[in-house]
């Protein structure tokens, strides 16, 4: 697949959005306002920089994505399908009995999914890992991690910080959704991440900071986390909106986890439509 | 001193005699590597304590101390396992059983990735340091993990037998040692080891040990003493691996010694005690049964051997089990006045 325009992927991006509300319509409920701060990063990464290829999702080489912030899983599924790892009948089927796709992605069922995640803090300390992995293989693909900031409250994330930096992981990219809302509010009044950027600075990580929901600014930091001759690992802060494309979602902590009703739904599609 | 060596073709350890089960471990993982380029090492600040910095001093490049950070180590270890490779992760057996259980579950074994965890210092081996280093749960935290295989080898022989064994299964497998002063059971590497077999290591007909680790040379040395002193005629089973168990061995005990003693260096909660008596009671048949072990307790200070002594590990302290047990009788009968 040829890597796709910032107009493209602007296009994209909107129809993941119009499909996080149907399937969460499908599913039942779903953690829709982290899904939708995540659309532009899951876009810009699965039709422009992950190298990966859907007819063989075991591809030694690939590159490696972990949605650390697991309960995403509504919005990375549904992009794994646009990405054609499935068809689109299977997302009919989401949360419901023996559905290959739950809330949190099941690496052994979820075809694309590279790791099994939903406990947060989980992801980066497997990327660790996979980087680690690629050095010993002598493969020279990347490993993403995506994270949501309440999940940083997570001690295990700081041990893989260091371990990373330790070892020099420039293979190895932290994206972090920074929506700035955890499940009790937001984060700063829950439990204050602030200065986010110099904690990963002081555990030696090279820091980009840009607006997740601009393409070209995040594709242009992306390209920089790609290239990366700074010798060290790259983290990437993108600032986002919870439920980000629906405007009776943005930034309101209760767009969190929920259900919509059909006007809700229409509402929210009209929405995203209008972007 | 000159160093001590395995040699042979695969691997051959001829000095166990003198090398401690953690020895042993990293030396045969030194070896399996040198033809398995997918071994790697994994430890968090344990490289030496646990002995896995042997493969390391050797395989640097495949060797990651994650620092003190038992989280990350059973994390990174899943990543690496994800892209292909075989960790060996290598802790205490408190931290790899509590301190990273959530993640030896959730991204191991969920995962269902082949992760070999080698858990030492397990039980009350370390006892000197306090219960905060020792293990008594590790059994029933790993075998309650779906996919799990847990191994409690007798001693460094049959550790080195288990390192080599484990690379054939797929998933996940907990090999718990201990700090490497237990003296060995094996006389020499020449015995067959399955994992999921019981070994028969002694015959007899009145009562049956069923045990692991430490346990099976105290049993034996127990069961000549009872043989000797009191006539009783026990038989001992090396029941190395504990999930999956091997039913047969059991309910043949069961029906031909109508006793059964387990005797483990862990809590009697959970651990090699109730895999036998849940095999026992699944089978509808009857026996006289105790548990030996740490009484839902956590362990005084000590030295290991005054430890196992004072917990009714040790050789006499099993004997003066089996001679109470000899004293209760299977009732086949109906009459339960007598026993509520």
């Amino acid at each position: 697949m040829s890597k796709l325009s910032i107009d493209e992927l602007k296009a994209k991006a909107k129809e993941l959005r119009t499909l996080i509300i149907d399937t969460t319509v499908w599913a039942g409920s779903g953690h829709y306002g982290g899904a939708l701060s995540s659309a532009d990063i899951l876009t810009a990464l699965y039709f422009r920089f992950l190298n990966i290829d859907p007819a063989n999702p075991d591809w030694d080489d690939r590159d490696r994505f972990i949605l650390s912030k697991g309960h995403s899983g509504i919005g990375f599924i549904p992009c794994l399908h646009l990405r054609g790892y499935f068809p689109v009948d299977e997302l009919k089927n989401f949360n419901h009995f023996m559905s290959p796709f739950g809330m949190h992605p099941d690496c052994k069922k979820v075809k694309g999914c590279d790791a099994s995640t939903g406990s947060l803090g989980h992801g980066l300390p497997m990327g660790v890992g996979m980087a680690l992995g690629a050095k010993v293989l002598k493969k020279d693909f990347k490993t993403v991690v995506l994270l949501g900031d309440g999940e940083c409250n997570e001690g295990s994330n700081y041990e893989a910080m260091m371990a990373a930096s330790h070892y020099k992981l420039t293979n190895l990219i932290a994206i972090v959704d920074r929506n700035g809302f955890m499940i009790d509010g937001p984060t700063e009044t829950v439990m204050g991440l602030e200065p986010f950027a110099d904690k990963w600075e002081a555990f030696g990580w090279t820091v980009y900071e840009c607006d997740g929901h601009n393409m070209q600014e995040l594709c242009d930091t992306l390209d920089k986390a790609w290239a990366n001759d700074t010798g060290k690992p790259v983290a990437i802060i993108a600032k986002t909106v919870k439920g980000k494309g629906v405007s009776f979602l943005e930034g309101d902590v209760r767009s969190h986890y929920g259900a919509f009703d059909s006007a809700q739904a229409e509402q929210a599609k009209q929405d995203i439509a209008n972007m | 001193m000159a160093e001590k060596t395995i040699t042979g073709t695969s691997w051959n350890v001829y000095d166990a005699n003198t090398m401690s089960a953690r020895e042993i471990y990293g030396r045969v993982m030194r070896e399996l590597a040198k033809t398995n380029d997918k071994i790697v090492g994994v430890t968090a600040d344990l490289e030496k304590s646990t002995n896995i910095g042997i493969f390391g001093k050797d395989f640097p490049d495949r060797m990651f101390n994650v620092g003190i950070a038992e989280q990350n180590l059973f994390g990174v270890a899943a990543g690496l396992a994800k892209v292909g490779l075989i960790p060996f992760a290598s802790t205490f057996a408190v931290f790899a059983a509590l301190r990273g259980a959530e993640q030896v579950r959730t991204d191991i074994c969920y995962q269902n990735l082949p992760v070999k965890i080698i858990g030492t210092h397990g039980g009350i081996s370390f006892g000197q340091a306090g219960s905060t280093h020792h293990c008594t749960e590790d059994i029933a935290i790993m075998k309650s993990f779906p996919n799990m295989t847990v191994i409690v080898p007798a001693d460094g022989f049959e550790t080195g037998k288990a390192v080599e064994a484990c690379l054939d299964i797929p998933g996940p497998v907990y090999i718990r040692v201990g700090r490497g002063f237990e003296p060995p059971f094996h006389k020499d590497h020449n015995f067959d080891f399955e994992i999921g077999k019981g070994q028969l290591v002694k015959d007899g007909t009145d009562v049956t040990i069923i045990t692991c680790g430490i346990g099976v040379l105290q049993s034996v040395n127990a069961a000549k003493e009872l043989q000797e002193v009191d006539g009783i005629s026990v038989r001992v089973i090396n029941i190395h691996t504990i999930k999956p168990i091997d039913k047969e061995i059991i309910l043949k005990a069961v029906k031909e010694t109508r006793r059964i003693v387990t005797v483990e260096e862990h809590s009697i909660i959970g651990g090699l005690g109730d895999s036998v008596a849940a095999v026992i009671a699944e089978s509808g048949k009857g026996c006289a049964f105790t548990k030996l072990g740490l009484n839902d307790e956590f362990a005084v200070v000590g030295y290991p051997e005054d430890l196992y002594a004072h917990y009714k590990l040790d050789s006499s302290g099993i004997a003066d089990s089996i001679r109470a047990i000899m004293g209760k009788e299977f009732e086949a009968d109906e009459d339960w006045s007598d026993e509520v």
